[in-house]
């Protein structure tokens, strides 16, 4: 199975994953500061910003998109609960 | 088209009267600058979360330069027949070439549509944070059309010809969209909500009006509070200004000693606690209600558990004791929570929901919260307050602990073991095991 590195910057952790996990697996289980809502796209609590491998990460759904907006989300913002990591990458805590 | 000149008084001067309910003028709180705001004496409740025991203002501003007049903000709809009257006793509509929004929120803005109908030339300004909220409040495409704006951020200004307003990002306070507008000429700083408070005097000036302290740090305690972060930051930026005059969205404007107003905003923003702490000290409060005393052996063991793994200083308080506003005042510094309810009728109790409900003044987000309880049957306590911690945006990197009814010499060590684990995760050690910082760490491992 394809692997990919995410770093969690707050707290200068890089895990080993396999393609296709969702930030929110990891981001809890390695104790990130990523702050979950909802768990499933609707709040916009998990905002995270993605700082490296912004194309690393599956697309944006349209669902997410309009969370996003609606946060007044920047530019490299994503779902921590939504985004799945297909290679390397880097985020925080928006 | 000069309305009243009431301007601050020098000393030994009788003091000139001043109700602005008897009249629908304009007046001057510095040279060609105007107040031409509303009067809402009649305001008890403001937002649901605010009370007013005598009212509100809604403040907005003209200002006047060589090339034209700026309006900065506007009042609630209700009372813009009585904006337009002050305005229109200083300024004619074609004059206007600038209107300048502090915050968008309808208490500020209702005017906004008619005001725009009346002088179509005027030019927009809002913060950069505002657009999505100016569409929402005035939803294009309706009758009022689509509005221009222009964006601005800290250090933008605009002309007047002989006067320049400059404009200060100071978002969050207390909506993502708000700024102030500084007047350059007349150190004159046009804060928006910043500063305000729900106090209705016709006297209009802080060294007329009554006493109005509690106004101003009630208003603050329940509207700027929760945004600390946002305030000290906005503070950097008008610390520096040579301030004459501010003159605050709502309440008495405040041109007597008015840097003192901005200090204590400073006060009211900075921690406290900390100054407590030594250095690397983490502080952790467990709060807990108990009916047969077992809830509250675990908190014991959950308090001995954290203070005695290490750099956590610990708090402990049986909610029965207390009331809940200096508990929101303990909850706001604290680093982490945890919270002790024994299950009754399928729910924790009452004490718990009601220190749970209270929290929307407080910053919590981020910090480490946990549940414990004792439970006879089903024990729906614990992922009750969880919902509720995560709901508030706080983490939870612990599992709930539950104890069946009496807890047990075994089960008690369990509550220390889980008071070390907040610890740990307090002071940041709890994934030392994982990896070291900087290390790679496999999925599988976690």
């Amino acid at each position: 199975m394809p692997k990919a590195k995410i770093t969690f910057e707050d707290i200068e952790q890089t895990v080993n994953v396999p393609a296709g996990t969702r930030v929110i697996e990891v981001s809890e289980k390695i104790g990130s500061s990523i702050i979950y809502g909802c768990r499933e796209g609707d709040c916009g609590t998990c905002m995270m910003q993605v700082t490296e491998g912004w194309k690393n990460l599956t697309e944006p759904s349209v669902l997410e998109e309009k969370v996003l907006r609606e946060n007044m989300a920047s530019r490299h913002n994503r779902l921590a609960c939504q985004a799945q990591i297909l290679g390397d990458c880097a985020v925080k805590p928006a | 088209m000069d309305a009243p000149v009431m301007q601050s008084p020098e000393a030994g001067d009788a003091l000139p009267c001043i109700d602005v309910s008897a009249h629908r003028e304009a007046v001057q709180i510095a040279p060609r600058v105007h107040w031409i705001g509303a009067m809402d004496p009649a305001l008890r409740s403001f937002d649901i979360i605010l009370r007013s025991a005598n009212g509100t203002t809604y403040n907005a501003f003209a200002v006047r330069g060589r090339d034209g007049v700026a309006i900065i903000d506007t009042v609630k709809l209700e009372f813009q027949d009585e904006f337009f009257a002050r305005l229109e006793s200083i300024a004619r509509y074609d004059e206007i070439r600038f209107v300048v929004l502090n915050h968008l929120e309808p208490d500020h803005t209702g005017a906004l549509p008619e005001l725009l109908r009346r002088a179509p030339q005027a030019q927009l300004y809002i913060s950069t944070r505002a657009t999505s909220m100016l569409k929402a409040l005035l939803k294009p495409g309706n009758a009022d059309g689509d509005y221009a704006y222009t964006t601005v951020g800290t250090g933008d200004c605009i002309d007047l010809g002989d006067r320049t307003l400059r404009f200060l990002h100071t978002p969050y306070l207390h909506w993502p969209d708000t700024q102030c507008t500084y007047l350059e000429e007349e150190q004159v700083l046009f804060s928006g909500d910043v500063f305000g408070c729900h106090y209705c005097d016709t006297r209009l000036f802080n060294d007329r009006v009554g006493d109005f302290r509690f106004s101003f740090d009630y208003y603050y305690a329940h509207i700027m509070r929760p945004f600390k972060q946002h305030v000290l930051d906005a503070l950097k930026l008008i610390e520096p200004l040579p301030l004459a005059t501010i003159a605050p969205t709502h309440g008495p404007i405040l041109r007597e000693r008015p840097r003192r107003y901005v200090a204590r905003y400073r006060e009211l923003s900075s921690p406290t606690l900390s100054l407590e702490l030594g250095t690397d000290e983490h502080s952790l409060v467990v709060f807990y209600m108990s009916s047969y005393g077992n809830t509250a052996r675990m908190a014991e063991a959950v308090r001995a558990g954290a203070e005695d793994s290490g750099g956590v200083r610990v708090s402990l308080y049986d909610l029965e004791g207390g009331e809940t506003e200096p508990f929101v005042d303990l909850i706001e510094e604290a680093d982490g929570l945890a919270f002790g309810s024994p299950t009754i009728n399928g729910d924790a109790v009452k004490p718990v929901w009601d220190l749970l409900s209270s929290l929307a003044v407080v910053d919590l987000r981020g910090k480490i919260g946990a549940a414990f309880g004792s439970y006879g049957w089903s024990g729906e306590a614990v992922p009750l307050i969880e919902q509720r911690l995560r709901g508030l945006k706080m983490r939870l990197p612990i599992d709930g602990l539950r104890v069946k009814l009496i807890p047990t010499d075994e089960e008690l060590e369990c509550c220390r073991d889980f008071g070390a684990c907040i610890a740990a995760e307090l002071r940041g050690d709890a994934k030392a095991g994982a990896a070291s910082k900087g290390g790679v760490v496999e999925f599988e491992d976690l």
